[in-house]
């Protein structure tokens, strides 16, 4: 229903780039609160000027001692608790769809550092500081810092998301007109912080395709197995029969049992953390301390093509993002609505080493 | 009232120690009392703070935080809470002999207190120097051999929580035993009695408060890993 | 509209003993334990940070007229960083409660100091090292982490003065809770016989509120502090995700204090305009128990709302939704403040003296600052202003057109009662007017500006936001020069200003009953408080005999 009242917002004189759908409705709001932020300017304006003016020291007329009212108080707590429950209603509204990425969603992931934004593409494709989608197309970006805390900002989505180092933070939006927009960092992050911005591209389906063939070799996934070889985990994690470590295949977006009895989703987070701090969960049945450490020998960018290799080996499609909340350092549940093949449910139910 | 008490003579504001912006000497007492607690409360938040810190990383690492345990010396701190409860026992004894006016049980129980609280700061001296020669220092020189090789990881942050908590304990212990030390010199020199004993009142508030805050300290720090769910 | 304020014959002779003449002598000043003294002293310091910090406001301004800036981003970034600890940690914070409220209180319920008047002094020495170690940072080279000091940033990567910036603040942290404490337990202990809690002055009821969140929010923000200094020196891994640590947690322990810190902020400003509209529109304010209740409501509920600083740091969704919640909860007793405050003037008496117009520019400036603060707490919304110049201009808003403004109110209301001197009334009128008009060009802009995305904290900017800066720093320039007068005509009239006796605003209060400046312990004898508060009825146009 009020899908289409973007478009006359975008047509403001005084509106800023509203670029998504979702830019549209934040705005919607924005307006809706300046409205109510005029209206009670103005009243208080109005009742101040107007008391005093209308009460100013007159000879002769002597001030009237008025000790209150209960009944405008609790109208006057009332009425405006109302309506910012309003506000708290649309805005969390709001928030949540932006915090549920579509089923749909393309995820490309990018790396944050003092001072530039490392983009990654699942098909290989690198850039610095500037990101390319096609219109149309839903975009989930998976963030992560190497360093400090950042936070990626894009005014023309009103979208925004803290880069946290330790954890994966992610956003997304949906482009619906073609144009050349700002990428801000917004957390302060030393001396470049202002230097850290660059351009997000939304181009029309011919010129991104343009665009994306003009790319290095190998998907993200390709260049995570090359690492998965250099790095030898392949010794231990068979693909096809169980080594000394938990099989990978069919891993991802699974759930694994732990050996202090906790049952977790191998999501991003997990995988991360299991590439960097493999024993902070150890997996029912397997030992700790038998996979080495690679915390300061992978980069984030190293670790985001493993990941998307060990998303490769799953029988679902590995670049499509997973539907439901954003990747979390808790356990996740798997949406509803995604379909399980018989496999797939007997290895959730089982320790996942068949 | 009884007849007893009326034939008494008041003591002067003087020797009630009524400072000048006060009416009564009970004003001074009631404000002094209030003032100590309050400042007691902003201690718990203080420490709560770092109590917050606890139980979060507790929460994330249960396993670790257990396995850390392993290295408090149960029998040391069990002995040490031990000292610091009978402290406090002769501070409230030491309060009790303040009201009634009676210097030299004062001073003894003073003297009980200093001893007990200093006897406290010693082993505890004793123990962080124990971990010092394991290299459980929390820094550069942090080197957990003998901790589970899986916990090895966050061990840090626990040794330093350990530090942290009690180090500002023992910050506000040492502090104690100098607030205790000038009760000592006051005692000799009669300044209090039952007409005026505040100050005895108050720092024993402040004693019992660190004395309490030892026995969260304590299970929290000590016991984790030795309860078996 | 003729100034009311009145002089007394006796005024005019000889001066009698105060709390100013009455000893002479740096030892008497350092030394003194008389809360209008330490109050003075206070006026003093603060007055030499604010325009420290002020300073630098100057310098940040200038610097963004040039996309790229004028000073290396280094440079910059530490004049913002030290702007806002200087501007919070060593004006705000202390401001009000160390000046006004120090001198006030006791005189406002009928004791003749308060109840610990060492500790009040001690209260100061600590302000003084805290400044002292922040005056070290600046001529060293400054920090650069932010007034917020966040980690990982401050802890391991930033490589100016964290610690030395860390332990000002700590220090200063001790200094504002023992000023609440004594706060706390004078108004328990200390009011004069027939003094009840509900014939207390909102100014008094306004500091008892602030002095709950200091002792409770303060010694949290200690251990922030202490713990970033001990990561900082000795790498212990607390904040440090490399080794498990967790970087929100230090926003967590931060903003449980620094939230609750805006309060402190502003509550003893309310408590100025409750006294002021009350004495210029010649009226009891209305609703004075809702007056009072909210103070103790925001004081409360203040402690409830940090995390909607955080909702896009990756915390769960279902805490977002609690604090923002909560937000739009602590916002309501604000909300009835101005309401009445306006209603107080209904069938009053209403005159227009500097004061007075002081007033008028917080209960506007504060309910847009108050209102744009509403944006904010919408979680949706959030996202898209969080980190720009919204969030400058809001809370620019609400601590200078909000809480300076309100100083300056009270300032110049009670100058007369501690000075025994009375200011210059058109220049005055003029300040408050340059200042309004400064002020709002500033900062209005910069609305705007967030609205389009210009993030905060940025040493250079994209050139579509140059216009936009240029405004604001013209505003910049009329505003930090306006903020001079004030001083300088009030020096002046306290040297040089005609005599103003008792009572010149004919305002009711205790403070009001005693001679202008007050003995050193107040009342010669304590008072007993047979009426209401505020009982006030119209000007008395004759001169008192």
């Amino acid at each position: 229903m009020w899908a289409n009242s973007y478009r006359f917002l975008a047509d403001l004189p005084f509106a800023a780039t509203i670029a998504s759908k979702e830019a549209g409705e934040i705005d919607l709001l924005w307006w809706f609160l300046c409205a109510v932020s005029l209206v009670m300017t103005v009243v208080i304006f109005v009742g101040v000027v107007f008391f005093a003016f209308k009460y100013r020291k007159k000879p002769g007329v002597d001030p009237v001692p008025v000790h209150g009212s209960n009944f405008l108080e609790i109208t006057w707590s009332v009425i405006p608790f109302i309506v910012m429950l309003v506000m708290f209603w649309w805005g969390a509204d709001l928030f949540f769809a932006a915090e549920t990425p579509p089923k749909d969603a393309e995820e490309i992931f990018v790396v944050g550092k003092q001072w530039m934004w490392k983009v990654q593409y699942p098909d290989g494709n690198r850039e610095i500081n500037a990101l390319h989608v096609p219109v149309g197309q839903a975009v989930k970006l998976t963030l992560a810092s190497e360093d400090v805390i950042h936070s990626f900002s894009m005014p023309a989505f009103r979208v925004r998301h803290d880069v946290v180092p330790g954890q994966y933070d992610s956003l997304w939006f949906r482009p619906t007109k073609a144009g050349h927009y700002r990428i801000f960092c917004t957390e302060y992050c030393g001396d470049r912080h202002s230097q850290m911005i660059g351009f997000v591209d939304v181009l029309d389906q011919d010129s991104y395709n343009a665009w994306a063939s003009g790319g290095t070799g190998g998907t993200l996934a390709d260049q995570g197995q090359q690492l998965f070889t250099q790095n030898g985990c392949s010794t231990c994690h068979l693909l096809n029969e169980q080594g000394r470590c938990p099989i990978l295949k069919n891993l991802y977006n699974h759930p694994v049992q732990l050996n202090d009895g906790r049952t977790v989703i191998a999501d991003d987070a997990y995988l991360r953390e299991s590439i960097l701090q493999p024993n902070a969960k150890i997996v029912n049945g397997f030992e700790a301390n038998v996979m080495p450490n690679f915390q300061g020998q992978l980069s984030e960018e190293n670790v985001i093509q493993l990941i998307a290799y060990i998303k490769s080996l799953s029988s679902q499609t590995a670049t499509a993002s997973q539907v439901g909340a954003l990747p979390t350092n808790g356990p996740q549940v798997p949406a509803p609505g995604k379909k399980q093949s018989a496999a797939t449910k007997a290895t959730a139910l089982q320790p996942a080493q068949q | 009232m009884p007849d007893a008490i009326a034939e008494a003579p008041h003591p002067t504001d003087e020797e009630l120690h009524v400072k000048h912006h006060f009416a009564t000497a009970d004003q001074q007492m009631d404000a002094d009392t209030l003032g100590m607690w309050t400042f007691l409360i902003t201690e718990v938040l203080f420490f709560g703070g770092m109590f917050a810190a606890y139980a979060v990383y507790r929460e994330m690492y249960p396993l670790a935080f257990a396995a850390t345990s392993e290295f408090m010396n149960v029998k040391i701190g069990a002995a040490n809470t031990a000292v610091l409860i009978c402290s406090s026992l002769t501070m409230a004894m030491a309060v009790r002999a303040a009201q009634l006016s009676r210097k030299k049980d004062l001073i003894k129980y003073l003297y009980g207190t200093l001893a007990f609280g200093s006897t406290f700061l010693i082993v505890k001296a004793f123990e962080y120097h124990a971990k010092y020669v394991e290299h459980l220092i929390p820094g550069p020189t942090f080197h957990p051999d003998n901790l589970a090789p899986q916990f090895q990881h966050n061990a840090q942050i626990l040794f330093f929580l350990y530090f942290c908590m009690t180090g500002m304990h023992a910050v506000h212990m040492i502090v104690g035993v100098g607030l205790l030390t000038f009760l000592v010199i006051n005692s000799y020199r009669n300044q209090y009695n039952s007409n005026y004993y505040t100050p005895v009142e108050m720092i024993g508030l402040y004693w019992h408060f660190v004395d309490i805050v030892w026995i969260f300290l304590f299970p929290l720090l000590y016991l984790i890993g030795h309860w078996h769910w | 509209m003729a100034t009311t304020y009145q002089t007394t014959p006796e005024a005019a002779a000889e001066e009698p003993v105060n709390y100013l003449n009455v000893e002479h002598g740096w030892k008497s000043w350092l030394f003194t334990t008389d809360h209008k003294r330490i109050a003075m002293l206070y006026v003093f310091s603060i007055t030499l940070m604010f325009l420290i910090g002020g300073s630098f406001a100057m310098l940040i301004r200038l610097h963004l007229t040039q996309p790229q800036g004028l000073f290396p981003p280094e440079v910059y970034n530490r004049l913002f960083t030290m702007h806002g600890v200087v501007m919070v940690f060593f004006f705000l914070v202390p401001s009000i409660p160390a000046t006004l409220g120090n001198f006030l209180l006791p005189m406002m319920i009928g004791a003749k100091d308060l109840a610990f008047p060492r500790v009040n002094l001690l209260s100061w020495y600590l302000y003084i090292i805290g400044a002292i170690f922040a005056v070290f940072v600046v001529a060293r080279g400054g920090v650069d982490t932010g007034w917020t000091f966040y980690a990982p940033y401050s802890t391991t990567y930033s490589n100016s003065y964290v610690l030395s910036a860390a332990m000002g603040v700590f220090v200063a942290g001790f200094s504002s809770i023992l000023t609440g404490l004594n706060f706390i337990v004078t108004v328990h202990k200390m009011r004069a016989p027939g003094m009840s809690w509900m014939r207390m002055p909102l100014f008094v009821w306004a500091h008892y509120a602030t002095g709950l969140i200091q002792i409770l929010g303060t010694p949290v923000v200690a251990i922030a502090l202490v713990l970033v200094g001990v990561e900082k020196v000795m790498h212990v891994g607390i904040f440090d995700p490399n080794v498990g640590g967790d970087p929100i947690l230090f926003q967590h322990i931060f903003w449980f204090y620094s939230h609750p810190a805006v309060y402190i902020m502003i509550l003893p400003g309310m408590g100025v305009i409750s006294e002021v509209i009350a004495c210029f529109a010649r009226k009891r304010p209305f609703g004075y128990e809702f007056i009072a209740a909210s103070s103790m409501a925001i004081a409360i509920l203040s402690f409830l709302v940090w995390g909607h600083h955080m909702f896009i740091t990756g915390q769960s969704v279902y805490t977002g939704i609690v604090f923002s919640f909560l937000s739009f909860f602590v916002a309501v007793p604000s909300a009835v403040k101005v309401f009445n405050w306006t209603a107080t003037m209904y069938k009053g008496s209403v005159t227009f003296e500097s004061p007075m117009l002081y007033a008028f520019a917080f209960i506007g400036l504060f309910t847009i600052g108050g209102l744009t603060g509403l944006f904010l707490s919408t979680m949706a919304t959030d996202v898209a202003l969080h980190g720009t110049y919204f969030v400058v201009a809001h809370f620019h808003f609400v601590m200078v057109g909000g809480m300076v403004v309100a100083f300056l109110a009270g300032i110049h209301f009670w100058w007369p009662k501690m000075t025994g001197r009375m200011y210059s009334e058109p220049w005055a009128r003029f300040a408050a007017l340059m200042i309004f008009v400064g002020f709002n060009l500033t900062f209005l802009p910069q609305f705007v500006l967030g609205y389009l995305g210009m993030p905060r904290r940025y040493a250079a900017y994209p050139p579509e936001f140059q216009v936009l800066n240029v405004l604001s720093t013209a505003g910049a320039s009329v505003l930090g020069f306006s903020l001079l007068i004030p001083i300088v005509y009030l020096i002046y009239a306290w040297k040089y200003g005609p005599k103003a006796g008792n009572n010149p605003w004919q305002a009711k209060g205790l403070e009001w009953e005693i001679q202008s400046p007050p003995t050193t312990f107040n009342f010669d004898e304590t008072p007993t408080v047979t009426e209401e508060a505020y009982n006030y009825g119209p000007l008395e146009e004759k001169q008192v005999a």
